[in-house]
């Protein structure tokens, strides 16, 4: 089998002495966007700190054939993996331009960042106008979607996002989600998504793992599980 | 208390009040040093007045020892002051990232005693004096004499604010600074080293507080112990603006130049006690408004 | 908790340093040492004060030398200028210097961490300028000369052993009514506020009694002290009280062993000591500055062992005999646990 994008093996995470994660295998191919889903608590936030670096892991993960097990969080940036943290990790007090800036800090190709932030721009025409506007006083929408336009500056090849649909209001994350397929179309960006709300998250996804109690319980094509009635009730709660 | 000023001396005010900013910029200049430290690691460098005033040694080495030009040393000065700010942060101070505050302040207490002790040491405690690059004379407007050195001071300073400004605001390293200082966890997923951000924090500081001691220097005798009442005002000056505010060490810093000067000339015997003023000034004002007048209120860890 | 030395072997080990010190001056030092260890002595007093302070009840105080002045001058002034004999000016020493210490401790109230060590801080540069400025009570820049102290028993002893013992047996009684504070309710009190004052309040401890209490004590503690050191250098000065003496007395208290018993004392042998040591060793003609060997230890000390040599000793006596966790807390005479800010140390990289 080809090596995926991302590779994740027996993963083992914990906080001080709780233990997190109790050994998640999972992949991610290549152009794919990936969901993980379960309950609040389950582990689903812990995979992505595991993979981004920014929690204690054990076990093989590994990204386009490379060992990131012990990579610190600002290594994984300069890989091309952009972790869109809970809460967005909106920088707050900055402005809407100085986030787009920030998103592009690993890189040092000055004429294509300048082609990219227009590239942004076409994407939310928004934030063009609003570029000074100080990122605090964006509405929950428009801060996911900075956090989807920095993540863009980066030109990640894999984009890890944590609950884009939290706080959101219904009609805001279907337009998150359709960002979210275009990017994943056009820009060839590969994603793992983190989500409760599973039933938007398989109608966009390709595949789909089910974390409960730090380790898979379920996965298949994201389609199918979405078919899977006795699957939905007892994993999906819906 | 007589309250001389009130007979309408306006000549003479403006000059208390041009040479109150002159002071007030130095203060400003070394409160400024304290909030960049403090607003990236919540922690007060005890030992800021310390450094500036070796690096004012190192200068009056330089130029008087070695005999180069004061511009030249001037810039070698900062420059050296820049890079030996990045050293200690990586080596004292990066052990103890994280620590509770009572073992930051023991650290930069401790750096307080070397510093100081060092330069008592290497150039013992004879006073020497500080060039100034600015002419002797006033320059007269309006029938009021203001000294070069007061402007040439000022000027200074506001050359420093505004590069310092500009390079925050403008530049990649800049904004990745703020960054990392704000947000330090989310400065990591963007692949900011903020770590090594920290550090040159430290430079910065230790470069602003070099300006700072060239500037005071002339003004008072060089002495190892020179710069602890202007750390002590530059406090004040930190607390009054708010201590995470740049522009509130500014405005705090000219500030409490003025009400000093003004103070110490029209208030008999001001001048002795102004230390326990500056004291008055900082309690009263973490207590009424710990933000200060630009800062936000936030909690206090303790 | 586990006792690791029984009770009464640590009280016999005390019954045996104090017949130590008392019998000294007569059989083995000389009158340098003698005079050197006086001032150990009523520094240690300081310190024990400022260990309540700053190692029980959690408040971080850079000024403590500050109070040392209130009590030294007011033994000074009375003296000099209304003929007070020395030692009843003690106990009113150690009163206005309390006093001072409780309307500081008042304020302070608001002040926490970082800023009450920035208030104190500032409170220790002003007292020489506040001397000094107020001359006409205190004799300004020239400081107040007093006679020597001389041995009023009739026993024989020289000055320097007058004073010694002096010390010493204050030091001793000071010291037994600190362990009794704060073995007692109000010491535990103390230690509850230091770890966490909210939960402290939340369980009816009155934050602002206790505060205002040891910020009180450790300034009557600093002003029996300062009076002592007016007696024993028979000088008092502006400048005998500025920065560095408050900075010695913490660095003193952290290098002992804040929250210790034994802490204080070992601090204030180091304080005095220290300097003595670091003279010797030359460097471009001179003796290096007791302020460098200060520093220099004290930011290897935050470095490996922050809890102090006290509070270090504890810990390795406890690996040695095999008490698993560091953190487990220790119990001696009802020993407190080494304070928050040593648990939270981090090691050496």
């Amino acid at each position: 089998m080809a090596a995926a994008l991302l590779e994740l093996e027996n993963v083992q995470a914990a906080y001080g002495s709780v233990k997190a994660l109790h050994g998640v295998t999972l992949r991610v191919e290549e152009g794919q966007i990936v969901s993980l889903l379960g309950a609040n608590g389950a582990g689903k936030t812990t995979t992505l700190r595991a993979i981004s670096g920014t929690v204690k892991r054990t076990g093989g993960i590994r990204f386009a054939g490379r060992d990131i097990g012990r990579a610190s969080p600002e290594d994984v940036a300069r890989m091309k993996i952009e972790h869109v943290p809970e809460g967005r990790g909106t920088l707050a007090q900055l402005s809407v331009w100085d986030n787009l800036r920030m998103g592009a800090y690993v890189r040092r190709d000055g004429n294509r960042i300048k082609r990219d932030y227009d590239r942004v721009f076409q994407y939310f025409p928004w934030m063009k106008e609003r570029r000074d506007q100080v990122s605090v006083t964006l509405s929950g929408g428009e801060q996911q979607m900075l956090a989807i336009g920095r993540a863009l500056m980066l030109r990640p090849r894999l984009l890890l996002m944590d609950e884009p649909s939290l706080g959101l209001a219904p009609l805001v994350t279907q337009e998150i989600y359709r960002i979210i397929r275009v990017i994943n179309d056009e820009d060839k960006v590969t994603i793992l998504v983190v989500e409760q709300n599973a039933r938007i998250a398989l109608r966009t996804a390709h595949y789909a793992y089910v974390i409960e109690t730090g380790s898979i319980a379920v996965d298949g094509n994201a389609a199918e599980l979405a078919n899977n009635e006795s699957i939905r009730r007892s994993y999906l709660g819906y | 208390m007589h309250l001389t000023f009130l007979a309408l001396d306006p000549v003479g005010i403006i000059q208390q009040i041009v040479s109150g900013l002159a002071a007030g910029a130095v203060y400003a200049s070394l409160a400024l040093a304290l909030v960049l430290i403090y607003s990236s690691m919540e922690a007060l460098n005890f030992a800021q007045g310390e450094m500036a005033m070796f690096s004012t040694f190192v200068a009056w080495t330089l130029i008087t020892q070695l005999h180069l030009n004061y511009y030249l040393a001037f810039a070698a000065t900062v420059l050296l002051s820049i890079a030996g700010g990045v050293v200690l942060e990586r080596v004292v101070i990066r052990p103890i990232e994280g620590a509770p505050p009572l073992v930051v302040v023991l650290v930069t207490l401790g750096l307080f005693g070397i510093f100081n002790g060092g330069a008592g040491l290497i150039w013992q405690y004879v006073t020497k004096s500080f060039p100034s690059p600015f002419p002797y004379g006033a320059l007269v407007v309006a029938g009021v004499g203001i000294g070069y050195a007061d402007l040439g001071l000022i000027a200074v300073s506001l050359v420093m604010l505004l590069m310092l400004y500009l390079f925050f605001s403008r530049t990649k390293i800049g904004l990745a600074m703020r960054t990392a200082a704000l947000y330090p966890d989310t400065a990591r997923l963007l692949g900011v080293r903020v770590s090594w951000m920290l550090a040159l924090g430290w430079g910065l500081a230790a470069g602003v507080g070099a300006v700072a001691g060239m500037l005071i220097a002339p003004l008072e005798f060089l002495d190892p112990n020179m710069m602890q009442p202007v750390l002590v005002y530059a406090f004040a000056a930190a607390v009054l603006g708010g201590i995470e505010s740049p522009l509130g060490a500014v405005v705090g810093g000219l500030t409490v130049g003025v009400l000093l000067a003004l103070i110490g000339t029209y208030i008999p015997g001001a001048r002795e006690i102004s230390l326990a003023l500056a004291l008055a000034v900082i309690v009263v004002v973490l207590i009424v408004r710990p933000g200060g007048l630009f800062g936000r209120v936030h909690l206090q860890r303790v | 908790m586990r006792r690791l030395l029984g009770g009464k072997q640590v009280w016999g080990l005390g019954v045996l340093l104090v017949a130590l010190a008392m019998l000294a001056p007569l059989f083995i030092l000389d009158r340098f040492t003698t005079l050197e260890w006086a001032y150990v002595w009523l520094f240690a007093i300081a310190i024990v004060g400022l260990n309540i302070l700053t190692g029980y009840s959690g408040q971080i105080s850079l000024g403590n030398g500050a109070f040392m002045a209130i009590g030294a001058y007011v033994t000074a002034i009375l003296v000099h200028d209304h003929g007070w004999p020395y030692l009843a000016t003690i106990p009113l020493a150690a009163l206005v210097a309390g006093v001072g210490g409780f309307l500081f401790g008042i304020p302070a109230l608001k002040l926490s961490g970082i800023y009450l060590a920035l208030a104190t801080f500032t409170l220790a540069i002003a007292t020489g300028p506040f001397i000094k400025h107020y001359g006409t009570i205190t004799h300004g820049h020239e400081g107040i000369v007093l006679q020597q102290a001389s041995d009023p028993t009739g026993a024989g002893l020289t000055s320097e052993q007058w004073v010694y013992y002096l010390c010493l047996v204050i030091a001793i009684v000071l010291f037994l009514f600190a362990r009794a504070m704060t073995a007692s309710r109000t010491g535990r009190a103390w230690r509850a506020i230091r770890d966490s004052e909210t939960a402290a309040a939340a369980s009816g401890i009155s934050l602002a009694y206790y505060k205002t209490l040891a910020f009180a004590i450790s300034a009557l503690f600093a002003g029996v002290a300062g009076s002592l050191d007016a007696i024993v250098t028979a000088y008092v000065s502006p400048d005998s009280f500025d920065l560095p003496l408050s900075l010695g007395l913490l660095v003193g208290a952290v290098v002992g062993g804040l929250g210790t018993v034994a802490g204080p004392w070992i601090g204030a042998g180091w304080a005095i000591w220290l300097p003595y040591f670091s003279q010797r060793l030359k460097f471009n003609g001179q003796g290096i500055k007791p302020d460098i060997a200060y520093g220099v230890i004290l930011i290897l000390l935050m470095f490996v062992m922050p809890q102090g040599v006290v509070g270090g000793l504890w810990r390795l006596w406890g690996r040695f005999r095999g008490t698993r966790r560091a953190e487990e807390s220790v119990e001696v005479l009802d020993q407190p646990t080494p304070s928050p800010e040593a648990e939270a140390a981090p090691t050496v990289r």
